[in-house]
């Protein structure tokens, strides 16, 4: 029987063949934790009364949520992050590296392997064809010492888009469109695999966006198969002899097809507290939503890619007087590329506020807590209540391109009005 | 015998809901993170719950972040289980790698305040204040045997690697 992507992948590191339902006993290639989850999973290990991890050279200890310290309590986590990977020989991330996904998919993560990381959108790096998933910080520390972890084999939902994306309309408004579809459950537990000609076309970086939302349908992972778009990236990453071809069987069962056309999408934002409370940007519920702050960043949206498409926008304008806007490019790498391009100086003479490389906004530590009943357009993953600092605030979610033009525009606005 | 009284707290609770970001800081120091367990979605729940007590949950309960802390500061607050008609994958992986029982059924004829009692090993629910009883299904094998030793820490100790 032929097997799914992720069928496929678990086999390999389980050394027997597995289908959906089984359970085993996997090697795992690459863990990471990051600042919020890294402490604990440290504890965990003294507490296991066990010196070193398995494989220094792929468990990456990410300091990126709150980076730089904001509080000293937050300083000292840090230390402690440092003492261990001077300890073990882990890789450390540094305050100014950039948001652990990101990163990870820069210098470490290779199409085929399995990571397990101490955060939700781990998932984001099964856009190469590997199998990424987020868990706890206590199962982390036992892969990062025994180099293994137990998995169910999950089922698989397919999505195959196909056709054209208009002009104005990008991979995070598919997966908004998706989740809006199928609830912020409809894929508890699943694998959702992307395919279909419009994938086939999308680089790697936009391809990103797809597998790290998969969580927020509830899914344990979203894979791409590999292809000749990955090899470019691999090769662009350094990492060219790497690359390997990882795709599902044409044979392989799947729990259910879903097939969409992308012509079909229109620019979706999603509205707070929840990630599948969707609207097309054109629904009468949209209209003079007036925006107090607007955020592009995070490990969903904040690559050179998304930067572009708002620096474009921006470029000679400023930014509407009631609202301020955020920058946080998600990596040292995206910021690099982002000062020689010039996209730093366009935020900065638009009025924008450009932040170090993290995670900033996103999680509510700092830099862009929300005040009482102030509204936030942000191209992160996830509304919910009080994520951005403050329970009396409200998040909307949208692409980059939509983000600039709310910016301008000050209030919730299309942005193919201004392409 | 798990035994205490039910606090709803409705679908859709997110670890943010139960600890939430603005408590970053709080991390390192567990029992006065747990000090404000589920703060943002009952400010008073925190206060004035008593020990064994039910958390009652509608549907994805735990959606959101891996921070383990959500489900460690509900176990570090005294409740006794928590109860949805269904759970985020991660919070109900690490609810139980915590030590902390998670128990799937029908939660909409619980209302606030009943009595409740659950016997995880026979897989049943009373609601002593309604007179009811529930059944819920058996978890998989593999988190039977890590709730069982208290955790996944106790559990690799016991058999000194990962073996399922
Ligand atoms: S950018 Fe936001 S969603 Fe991404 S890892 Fe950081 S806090 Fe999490």
């Amino acid at each position: 029987m032929g097997q799914t992507l992720v069928e496929k992948i678990l086999s390999a590191h389980a050394g027997q063949s597995l289908q959906a339902g089984d359970m085993a006993v996997c090697n795992v290639d690459v863990c990471l934790t990051q600042d919020g989850t890294g402490p604990l999973a440290v504890r965990q290990i003294e507490k296991l009364g066990i010196e070193g991890v398995k494989n220094p050279e792929k468990t990456v200890l990410f300091i990126d949520h709150a980076a730089p310290s904001p509080r000293k309590e937050l300083s000292n986590d840090h230390m402690l992050l440092r003492a261990f990977a001077e300890k073990t020989g882990s890789q450390l991330s540094e305050i100014g590296d950039g948001v652990c996904h990101q990163v990870i998919m820069e210098k470490y993560l290779n199409p085929g392997e399995l990571l397990i990381g101490a955060d939700s959108h781990t998932c984001t790096g099964g856009a190469i064809g590997a199998f990424a998933t987020g868990m706890g910080s206590t199962d982390v520390a036992v892969g990062m010492v025994f180099g293994k972890t137990w998995l169910r084999v999950p089922e698989t939902l397919k999505f195959v888009i196909n056709g054209t994306l208009p002009l104005g309309v990008y991979s995070k408004d598919i997966i908004l469109h998706i989740i809006g579809m199928i609830g912020a459950d409809g894929a508890t537990y699943k694998a959702m695999e992307f395919a279909g000609e419009t994938i086939e076309r999308m680089t790697v970086p936009e391809r990103m966006v797809l597998p790290n939302m998969a969580v927020e349908a509830g899914a344990k992972c979203g894979l791409i198969a590999s292809d000749a778009m990955t090899g470019k990236f691999m090769e662009e990453m350094g990492r060219k002899e790497l690359f390997t071809l990882v795709k599902a069987d044409t044979d392989a069962v799947y729990e259910r097809v879903y097939e969409l056309d992308a012509a079909e999408i229109s620019p979706t934002v999603s509205f707070p507290h929840t990630v599948d409370n969707t609207r097309t940007i054109d629904h009468d519920d949209c209209l003079d939503v007036s925006i107090q702050q607007v955020f592009i960043g995070t490990c969903t949206n904040g690559r050179i890619e998304d930067l572009r498409i708002a620096a474009a926008m921006l470029k000679g304008q400023k930014i509407h007087h009631g609202t301020r806007l955020i920058v946080t490019p998600a990596s040292r790498r995206v910021y690099g590329q982002a000062l020689r391009e010039g996209l730093l100086e366009i935020f900065n003479d638009a009025g924008a506020s450009i932040n170090t490389p993290g995670c900033g906004a996103c999680v509510g530590v700092h830099q862009g807590i929300l005040g009482d009943g102030e509204r936030c357009l942000a191209t992160q993953n996830r509304n919910f209540q009080g994520r951005m600092g403050n329970v009396k605030g409200f998040i909307y979610l949208g692409s980059p391109a939509t983000a600039a033009a709310t910016a301008l525009a000050g209030k919730l606005a299309d942005p193919r009005k201004y392409l | 015998m798990l035994k205490g009284k039910a606090w709803l707290f409705g679908d859709d609770i997110s670890t943010d809901h139960i600890a939430p970001g603005r408590l970053f800081h709080l991390r390192s120091n567990l029992p006065e993170l747990a000090t404000h367990v589920l703060e943002d979605a009952r400010p008073e729940f925190a206060g004035k719950m008593a020990k064994g007590d039910f958390v009652i949950g509608g549907r994805n309960f735990g959606l959101g972040s891996s921070r383990e802390h959500a489900p460690t500061i509900i176990k570090l607050a005294g409740v006794s289980a928590v109860v949805a008609k269904s759970f985020a994958r991660i919070f109900f992986r690490n609810a139980i790698n915590v030590g902390l029982p998670v128990i799937i059924c029908d939660t909409d004829r619980i209302k606030e305040g009943d009595q409740l009692e659950a016997d995880l090993e026979k897989g049943i629910l009373i609601n002593i204040t309604q007179g009811y009883e529930e059944s819920f299904p058996a978890l998989p094998p593999v988190m039977t045997a890590i709730l069982q030793e208290g955790g996944l820490v106790p559990y690799v100790q016991k058999h000194g690697d990962l073996a399922i």
